[in-house]
């Protein structure tokens, strides 16, 4: 026993208010240092593909136009056929160069930890071909001083028509694929046990975790925390437990099991009412928000009864005449006692500021929605993560934890958890069965019926 | 197993009314009919013959035949499986007087099952 514990022990205190603690001072610098490495990367990848696209581009057109330039009094004149082919390439390449705006010039809408397999693989593609036809060209046509300028021209279009192509394989690749449904994907919160299905094709497992990332924010209800625990008055009294020491057993090491077990076992053993608590704390609270809500519900309707749109003919002098700011402003008074202390009750305030309810107002009066839409349905239920102001609760940073390659494709049975500071994503595959679905003719005169009998004959 | 059938064989002899052979009693049931509504019935699918009413002072009663009875067999034919109305012409066959029936009757079964439990 050591009677100087008093001095030896260290403890703890919470920082205050202005002072950063260590922790906090490690997870900026680690913030900073991971949005730093990720822009790096992020562009060096979109520049890699912006550069190979522009040669790409450029090749047809270098293609036809060095022969003119370096020994164009050799060449054959070409007429018609090559103003045909002059004017098809023109089109070819402003068709490709839609087509790619449309597909890939994008804003990213997420950083994937690793590299898009089917992108890389595409951009090998596109930058073996074009090496491949400036090798033939460099060898067959600059070296000899081919005079066939219309062969020239074709070699070109030829390679405007294999650009096409793969601009159609990566149509295919990276957009049709996957819009078959081929998984269902469960996603359940780890904190409070909210889940959805969604229906996904072929992706990868990180593509299927933005994927799930851009439905939670709509689909899911608004992670609350302080929603989670359990009234302090049904926990305390779980607090005492019983104490096990062992006499006379200086060995003691192997029965640390067994004591715990008996601990277990003797305090399930105990009476224990605290479930009785629990239910009664529930009812109250049950209670409690329907009376506030019903207050709120009344005091919302008797509020938008004060105010009416202006009317093309009413005659009002200018001095009475609102926009909706001041409308909302207005009607906010009366109904402001209500829904404070209705938001208390549901522990929704610090999702709600004064100035995002007088907004929400706003948008309410400016589109004449009835009371029982505005004001109050947006409070009653904990609504999706996005309705709410972007920067307090939109994080953008997710870990995606698994144990298979996240380039790897979905297969069934596949386990990806995406992780948050406070809670964690937990996303399972299952295949869609494979349906089989068999034929039967129904021959619309077969419908045919009879009345149920019950004859009796005598005899 | 088992099973013990407790049957009673009545022999009726056909009365002559007019231009027609008569048994004096009803039927009901067959393969075509709904079973549900039998009310003599123990088992709501069993979709046999059931005699449904019996003449008084015809010939049915004389033989012994009582309402509730399951017909099982007419002459030798079976019963159980026919539909109404083939039931009714095995037993109005025109060139028969006498029908020979094998009938079935919870009374009987139960009297049965009384004196082998005493």
């Amino acid at each position: 026993q050591d009677d100087n514990w008093g001095e030896t022990t260290t403890v703890v205190t919470g920082t205050s208010e202005h002072s950063i603690s260590h922790d906090d001072i490690t997870r900026i610098t680690k913030d900073m240092e991971d949005s730093a490495h990720l822009d790096c990367s992020r562009h060096l990848g979109v520049s890699l593909a912006g550069a190979l696209a522009l040669l790409a581009f450029l090749t047809p057109l270098a293609f036809m136009l060095l022969p003119q330039l370096l020994w164009r009094e050799e060449l054959e004149p070409c007429g018609t056929p090559c103003e045909g082919l002059f004017i098809s390439v023109a089109f070819k390449l402003l068709i490709l160069l839609l087509g790619s705006w449309a597909l890939f010039f994008r804003r990213p809408k997420a950083f994937f930890p690793r590299v898009f397999v089917f992108r890389a693989l595409l951009m090998v593609l596109v930058f073996l071909l074009v090496v491949s036809y400036w090798l033939f060209y460099g060898v067959r046509i600059l070296d000899s001083r081919d005079r066939n300028y219309q062969g020239v021209v074709q070699y070109a279009v030829s390679l405007v028509d294999a650009l096409l192509f793969v601009h159609y394989l990566a149509v295919v690749l990276l957009e049709l694929r996957q819009l078959q449904p081929q998984f269902t994907l469960k996603a359940v919160r780890s904190a409070d046990g909210a889940s959805r299905f969604y229906n996904v094709g072929h992706l990868s497992i990180q593509r299927a975790a933005v994927w799930i990332l851009e439905n939670y924010y709509h689909d899911f209800p608004v992670y609350n925390p302080a929603l989670l625990n359990l009234p302090k008055s049904v926990l305390s009294k779980k607090m005492s437990g019983f104490k096990v020491y062992s006499l006379g057993e200086e060995n003691s090491t192997n029965n640390s099991t067994g004591q715990s077990r008996a601990v277990i076992a003797a305090a399930a053993r105990r009476r224990d009412n605290s479930h009785n608590e629990y239910y009664y704390e529930e009812a109250e609270h049950e209670r409690r928000v329907r009376k506030r809500r019903a207050r709120l519900v009344v005091a919302v309707e008797e509020a938008f009864t004060h105010i009416k749109r202006l009317q093309e003919d009413d005659q009002k002098n200018p001095r009475e005449i609102m926009d909706p700011r001041e409308a909302a402003q207005a009607i906010f008074a009366s109904m402001a006692r209500a829904m404070q202390k209705y938001l208390r009750t549901t522990k929704q305030q610090p999702y709600h500021t004064m100035e995002s309810i007088l907004q929400h107002l706003e948008f309410c009066i400016t589109h004449d929605m009835t009371p029982k839409v505005r004001g109050v349905m947006r409070y009653l239920t904990a609504g999706p993560t996005i309705q709410y102001h972007k920067d307090r609760w939109l994080a953008k940073q997710w870990t995606l934890v698994s144990e298979e390659p996240v380039t790897n494709g979905l297969k069934d049975g596949v386990v990806f958890v995406l992780k948050r500071q406070d809670f964690s994503l937990v996303v399972s595959t299952k295949k869609i069965p494979f349906f089989k679905l068999s034929e039967e003719f129904v021959d619309p005169k077969s419908h045919k019926f009879v009345m149920r009998l019950q004859s009796e004959t005598s005899v | 197993l088992f099973l013990v059938s407790f049957q009673q064989r009545i022999e009726i002899h056909k009365l002559r009314q007019g231009d027609n052979l008569i048994l004096g009693f009803s039927i009901g049931g067959g393969i075509d009919q709904d079973p549900t509504q039998n009310p003599f019935s123990e088992d709501k699918t069993d979709k046999g013959i059931y005699v449904t009413r019996v003449t008084e002072g015809g010939p049915a009663e004389v033989a012994g035949l009582q309402i509730g009875d399951k017909i099982m067999q007419v002459n030798g034919w079976d019963m159980t499986m026919v539909t109404h109305d083939q039931a009714r012409k095995r037993l109005t066959k025109r060139n028969e007087e006498v029908v020979r029936l094998l009938v079935t009757r919870q009374s009987l079964q139960k009297a049965v099952q009384q004196s082998m439990m005493s």
